[in-house]
C-alpha cells in the first residue's frame, strides 16, 4: 500500500504467527495510535467522538492534536452531521463512537448527510459485535454491518487484528470517500505480519487456500476460522479461509473463485447471520454461482447478552469449536 | 433508464458576471424586485412538476435574497473557492427558493426550471451537493443542517479562514432534538463565525407551530444555550439588513455563535397562500398558478 505514513508498530505485529498461541494485541489501540501518527503527517485529519474517548482510543489523538479533536458529548446525530460539515470544507474526519450508536443512533445523517453528499467522512467505530461482552445487548450491535452496506458510496471494512486495523486506516486517510471501518473492543490474536502484510483493498484476502468447503469470516471470527482449519487439517479435511476485510464493496469475483472450487461455503460472523456477511455471500452466490451456504453468527431472533466474551462466542457458535463442529457435520455428515 | 450520475457545474460563459453578490449593495426596491422574480421561478417550477413546497419557499426567499444579493461574500465563477461564505439550507424543502437563488445568482442555469423534480435532474426534490455546485451538503432531513454548518465553521477556523456560516432552519424544524445537540455544540465550541437564521412562520405541516408542539419563546431558549440573540421582523429588508450586518459584527466582538429569530409570513407575497398550513407543500392549480402570477408580477411593476 502507497501510505506515506508508518505508525511505530509494535513489536508483536512483527513477530512470526503461530496461530496455536498468538501474540494479543488491541485494535482500537492500534487506531489510536495510526490517528496520531497520521495527525503528524496530514493537519487536515480531525478527529470526533461522543464521550467514548477513552474507549475508543480517540483520546490519544484529543491528547496530541486539542485543538483537532472535537468532543460532541452524548449527541451522535450531531457528531455525524458536524463530521460531514467538517468534510465539506476539507478536513479528514475521523469520528468515533461504539458502533450501536454511530450505525444506530446516527444512521439516518449517516445515509442523508454523508453518504448522500459524498463526503470524505471516516467512521470508525469499536465495540463492534457481542466481543465487547459485559455491558449486554443495548450496546451489542449485531447489526451494523446490514444496516451499512446497504448505503450507497459507503465503504464498510471489517479488520481482523491490529496489523490490518493500521493498513486500513492509513488508507482510509489517503482514499477518498465515506467509509464505516468496524472495530472492536478486546485484545485479538495478531494473525498478520506487519513485515509481509500486503494490503489490498476491496479484495476476500485467501488466509488459507483449500479445496473441500470455504470458510469465509470477517473480523475477529477470521482467527478462529484458522484455528478451525488446523484443527480440520488434521482431521485430513482441508478448508479453505477467506478473510471478508472488504464487506461493501463485495469482491463478487474472489467469493465466486472459491465457491467454484470448493462447492461449500460457510460465514462466520460476530453480527446477525442476517443480512450482514451471511447476507452478501448468500446474495453473491445465488446469483452467480448457486451454492449451498451455512451461516454461523448471532441467529435469527437473538439478541445479544452480557457474558464475556470467550463465553458469548461459545454460546452463539462462532468460536473454533463451533467452526470445526459444523464443517465436519458439513462434510462428513 | 440510466442513472442519475454526478454532473459538472454548470458552464459560465467567460463574460459572465454573476449578477450580484455580497459586494452589491443594493437597495431595498431592488432586492424586493429580485424576491419577486425569484418567487415567480420558484413557482413557475413547483407548477410544471405540480409538486412541491410554495409556503416554505415563499417564507424564506427575502431572506435568500438579501444573504446571496447583497451579504454573503461568493462568486459563481469559483462555487469552489475555499474562502466563499457558507450556507447550509437546513430547511431542505424551500429547495426551489434556494434554486431560484442560485439561478439568479449565476449558479444554476434559468433553462433547468421546467426539470425540477423530474428524472435525471439537478434539481432534485431536495437539494443534493453533488448535483449543484454552490450546494455543499445535501439536506432535506430536517434537523441535520445546524451541525453540518458548525462542522463547516469548526474547519474554517481551523483554516483561520475569513470565511463566515449561514444557515437557514424551519421553525418546526426545531422540534429535532439534533437541532439542540448542534446549538450546544455551537455555544460549547465558541464558533462565533456562524449564524443561524430561524425562519419563525409559526406553521408546519400539521398545523400552527404552537399547537403541534409548541416553541415558546425561541429567543429566550437560544439566550439560555449561551447564543446571541436577534429577533427582527423578516418581512423588512432594513430589518433583514441591519441583523446580518450586526451578525457580523457580534462575529468579531464576541465568542458566541448568533442566531436570527426572523418573524416571517409563510406564503409571503400570494395573498391566499400567506400563513395558510395548506400551502406548504402542494402545487397550485391552474386557476391559482394564474392567480398567483399575477399578484406576483403586479408586485414588479
Ligand atoms: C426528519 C424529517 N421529518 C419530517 C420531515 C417532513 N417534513 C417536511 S417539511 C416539514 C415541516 C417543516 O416545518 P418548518 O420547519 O416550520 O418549515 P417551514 O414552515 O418553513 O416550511 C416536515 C415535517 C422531514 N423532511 N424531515
Ligand atoms: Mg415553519
Amino acid at each position: 500500500m502507497g501510505a506515506t505514513v508508518q505508525a511505530s508498530s509494535p513489536a508483536v505485529l512483527n513477530e512470526p504467527i503461530n496461530i496455536e498461541s498468538p501474540k494479543k494485541h488491541a485494535p482500537r489501540v492500534m487506531f489510536g495510535e495510526t490517528l496520531v501518527a497520521l495527525g503528524h503527517e496530514n493537519p487536515n485529519i480531525v478527529v470526533l467522538d461522543a464521550d467514548l474517548a477513552c474507549s475508543t482510543q480517540t483520546a490519544k489523538f484529543a491528547k496530541a492534536f486539542p485543538n483537532r479533536f472535537f468532543n460532541q458529548g452524548i449527541a451522535e446525530q450531531d457528531l455525524m452531521n458536524t463530521a460531514a460539515g467538517l468534510a465539506t470544507v476539507g478536513k479528514i474526519p475521523f469520528l468515533s463512537t461504539f458502533a450501536m450508536f454511530a450505525s444506530g443512533k446516527a444512521w439516518e445523517p449517516l445515509r442523508n448527510t454523508v453518504c448522500y453528499s459524498n463526503l470524505n467522512v471516516k467512521i470508525a467505530p469499536t465495540h463492534s459485535g457481542i466481543s465487547l461482552g459485559e455491558d449486554g445487548a443495548s450496546h451489542q450491535s449485531i447489526e451494523d454491518i446490514a444496516i451499512t452496506r446497504v448505503i450507497p458510496y459507503l465503504t464498510v471494512i471489517v479488520p481482523s487484528d491490529s496489523t490490518e486495523t493500521q493498513a486500513v486506516i492509513e488508507w482510509a486517510a489517503e482514499t477518498y470517500g465515506p467509509m464505516y471501518i468496524r472495530l472492536i473492543r478486546p485484545d485479538v490474536p495478531v494473525i498478520h505480519r506487519k513485515d509481509d502484510y500486503v494490503f489490498e483493498p476491496y479484495k476476500l484476502r485467501v488466509e488459507r487456500a483449500g479445496t473441500d468447503l470455504t470458510i469465509v469470516a470477517t473480523g475477529e471470527t477470521v482467527y478462529f476460522a484458522l484455528l478451525a482449519a488446523n484443527r480440520l487439517a488434521e482431521q485430513g479435511i482441508n478448508v479453505e479461509v477467506l478473510n471478508a476485510l472488504f464487506i461493501a464493496p463485495f469482491d463478487v469475483e474472489g467469493m465466486v473463485a472459491s465457491a467454484k472450487k470448493t462447492g461449500k461455503v460457510l460465514t462466520v460472523e460476530s453480527h446477525s447471520v442476517i443480512g450482514g456477511l451471511g447476507g452478501v455471500v448468500c446474495e453473491t452466490l445465488s446469483e452467480h454461482c448457486p451454492t449451498p451456504v451455512k451461516r454461523l453468527g448471532v441467529q435469527a431472533g437473538r439478541f445479544g447478552q452480557s457474558g464475556k466474551a470467550v463465553d458469548l462466542f461459545r454460546e452463539y457458535g462462532i468460536d473454533a469449536q463451533a467452526i470445526e463442529e459444523a464443517v465436519v457435520a458439513w462434510v462428513k455428515g | 433508464m440510466a442513472p442519475i450520475i454526478p454532473t459538472p457545474p454548470v458552464k459560465l460563459p467567460a463574460t459572465f458576471q454573476p449578477s450580484y453578490n455580497g459586494t452589491a449593495n443594493l437597495p431595498n426596491d431592488v432586492l424586493h424586485k429580485i424576491a419577486t422574480q425569484c418567487r415567480l421561478d420558484a413557482l413557475e417550477m413547483i407548477y410544471t412538476a405540480e409538486s412541491g413546497h410554495p409556503g416554505s419557499s415563499f417564507s424564506c426567499l427575502d431572506i435568500l435574497t438579501y444573504l446571496y444579493c447583497s451579504h454573503l461574500r461568493h462568486d459563481a465563477h469559483q462555487p469552489t473557492w475555499s474562502d466563499r461564505d457558507r450556507f447550509v439550507l437546513s430547511k431542505g424543502h424551500a429547495a426551489p427558493a434556494l434554486y431560484a437563488i442560485l439561478m439568479e445568482t449565476g449558479y444554476i442555469d434559468k433553462a433547468l426550471k421546467p426539470t425540477l423534480r423530474q428524472v435525471h435532474s439537478k434539481l432534485q426534490g431536495h437539494p443534493a451537493s453533488q448535483y449543484i455546485s454552490g450546494v455543499d451538503v445535501s439536506t432535506g432531513s430536517l434537523g441535520q443542517g445546524l451541525s453540518c454548518a458548525v462542522g463547516m465553521a469548526l474547519g474554517l477556523r481551523l483554516d483561520d479562514s475569513p470565511a463566515r456560516v449561514w444557515t437557514v432552519l424551519g421553525d418546526g424544524e426545531c422540534q429535532e432534538g439534533n437541532t439542540w445537540e448542534a446549538v450546544m455544540s455551537a455555544a460549547h465550541h465558541k464558533v462565533n463565525n456562524l449564524t443561524a437564521i430561524v425562519d419563525r412562520n409559526r406553521l408546519q405541516i400539521d398545523g400552527s407551530t404552537e399547537a403541534v408542539k409548541g416553541l415558546g419563546n425561541m429567543a429566550k431558549k437560544f439566550d439560555s444555550f449561551d447564543w446571541n440573540v436577534l429577533e427582527i421582523d423578516a418581512t423588512s429588508f432594513d430589518e433583514i439588513r441591519s441583523a446580518c450586518q450586526k451578525a457580523d459584527e457580534l462575529a468579531k466582538t464576541t465568542d458566541r455563535p448568533t442566531v436570527i429569530i426572523a418573524n416571517t409570513v409563510k406564503g409571503r407575497g400570494v395573498s391566499f397562500m400567506e400563513n395558510q398550513a395548506g400551502w406548504h407543500g402542494k402545487a397550485p392549480n391552474t386557476s391559482e398558478y394564474e392567480a398567483a402570477v399575477a399578484e406576483l408580477q403586479a408586485l414588479l411593476k
